[in-house]
């Protein structure tokens, strides 16, 4: 069945980072200022309001922060998904992302805050790839 | 800062002709039928309004479909807070001088629209959270109410979100307007079905069709009024993020700036408040914001809600109209604080009154537990 979940559109300072999910790799704006890594990416830092920034490379590394178990589908798409996972996970670098939690049973038991996650990519359209995370 | 207490009061409020359920009503109908409501218990006609403020659609939109060019215009629109925060735009817009009578309008067929609204795929949102599934409020403010179990216990939360729940559904009984009135256990609340755990169905806000809307004049032209007025003392507002994954602390909201300034600015303690109307969009939503607002420490919400303390009866009045969760949650529940806290001040709620109120709280959140906008109404 065709994939009809919402689509990222890629926007000018983002295409790096859309570009290198598709390649299985997570990239992080850095600001240069003070060292930090920041999600999502922008040219200027939120941290400094610096344009001294450049893109680095992620671990894929990362820890639950919060989640929640969709039970009723928000959209048509995720209808066959559910119950699914939505998360928000800490990544070694520092920034949360938004994200999904690749899991066989999504229970509250299977899925403990601070527990060790990997960055997984799922192909979505010739493009996109969305990256997610797996325990590691 | 300049003292503007009591230079601005609401004369008039009122829901649109019928809410809950109600077909074929658009989000301006609605808006407009609360209006003409809102007018006729002030004792005034559009032809006076010289200010015009609303979310949710923009003001080019309403001020056509009613007709009137305003002299001032506000679509301010953070969610569903926004209703609260044009109290304060509304109180400084008068005190300049650009309008003297503002209406401030709400209109939602949340249940019944013909019409989707769409997000734009620029927004990092688009990007960086929808593609997810992180779509709609339950799911959003799921992983704010997990992060709290996680810091302050699980079975303690829980406990004090049914608590909320069913203290809120016994407001809503006494309340005619009130969309759900059946009785709430303890028990019904834990068997409700999950829609995103750890939210169970009873967990979540109503979605209804339902318009309001207030009338904010000068203290001059508040003497003149129908009914008596009801003076807005301070208020504050804020944001800090707009995506929840990108919230600083998902157990505290902006509530925390704008709780302590609003009160300040009114010259009045939590320990004065005689009625706290703060916005349940979730159960949780009641927790986070009793905190932040400082009427109780981090992670004490549990204990100060315990034992039915905020129920009809209980030590504690807060959302005494049966709130978004029992009464009426159109999409921007804001509006409806505002009408229930001037009807309580001016003791005209029956059933569910309270003894003689003077001063009420009001907290409206926004978004993605985003913004909030606190005030602070008081009655002579
Ligand atoms: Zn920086």
């Amino acid at each position: 069945m065709a994939y009809n979940k919402p689509l990222p559109v890629p926007q000018g300072e983002s295409d790096v980072y859309w570009q290198k999910a598709k390649q299985g790799e997570l990239w992080l704006r850095n600001c240069k200022s003070c060292g930090n890594a920041y999600f999502y990416p922008r040219d200027i830092s939120p941290c400094c309001f610096s344009k001294d920034t450049d893109w680095i490379q992620a671990s894929g590394k990362a820890t639950l922060f919060t989640y929640g178990i969709v039970q009723r589908a928000p959209h048509p798409g995720f209808v066959d998904d559910v119950p699914f996972v939505t998360a928000v996970v800490e990544l070694e670098e520092g920034p949360k992302m938004a994200t999904n939690i690749v899991i066989e049973d999504p229970t509250p038991e299977n899925l403990q805050i601070g527990m060790a996650l990997e960055v997984v990519f799922e192909d979505i359209t010739d493009e996109l790839a969305l990256p997610k995370f797996k325990p590691a | 800062m300049t003292d503007l207490r009591k230079t601005v009061a609401i004369v008039g409020v009122d829901e649109s002709d019928e809410i809950g359920k109600v077909p074929d009503k658009s989000n301006l109908t609605h808006h407009a039928e609360a209006a003409y409501n809102a007018l006729e218990d002030a004792g005034m006609s559009m032809k006076d309004v010289n200010g015009l403020f609303t979310a949710g659609t923009s003001t080019l939109n309403l001020a056509e479909y009613l007709g009137i060019e305003p002299s001032f215009t506000d679509t301010t629109a953070v969610g569903g807070s926004s209703f609260i925060i044009h109290i304060a735009h509304a109180m400084a817009a008068i005190n300049a001088g650009y309008c003297d009578v503002a209406l401030v309008t709400h209109g939602e067929a949340g249940r019944s629209r013909r019409s989707r609204p769409g997000g734009d795929a620029a927004d990092p949102g688009s990007q960086f959270e929808t593609p997810y599934g992180f779509l709609g409020a339950p799911i959003n403010y799921a992983m704010a109410a997990r992060r709290y179990m996680h810091e302050y216990g699980e079975d303690k939360t829980r406990q004090a979100m049914a608590e909320v729940a069913v203290a809120t559904r016994k407001w809503a009984q006494l309340n005619p307007k009130a969309y759900m009135k059946d009785d709430m256990s303890f028990d019904d609340y834990h068997n409700s079905r999950w829609i995103s755990w750890p939210f169970h169905l009873l967990d979540c806000c109503l979605v209804t069709d339902a318009g309001g809307a207030y009338v904010i004049t000068s203290a001059e032209r508040a003497r003149d009024a129908k009914k008596k007025p009801v003076w807005v003392l301070g208020a504050a507002e804020s944001h800090d993020h707009n995506l929840i994954s990108q919230m600083p602390d998902l157990t505290r909201t902006v509530a925390k700036n704008t709780g302590p300034l609003a009160l300040e600015r009114s010259g009045v303690t939590h320990d004065d408040i005689d009625l706290a109307m703060i916005y349940d969009s979730f159960t949780y939503t009641v927790l986070a914001t009793l905190e932040s607002l400082g009427f109780c420490g981090p992670g004490e919400a549990p204990d100060f809600v315990a034992n039915q303390r905020t129920a009809p009866g209980g030590d504690f009045a807060m959302n005494t109209s049966g709130g978004g969760l029992s009464y009426t949650h159109s999409g921007m529940y804001g509006m409806f604080l505002v009408l229930e806290a001037v009807r309580q001040l001016r003791g005209e709620c029956g059933d569910r009154q309270l003894d003689d109120p003077k001063l009420c709280l009001i907290n409206g959140t926004g978004g993605s537990l985003s913004s909030t906008g606190t005030t602070v109404l008081a009655v002579d």
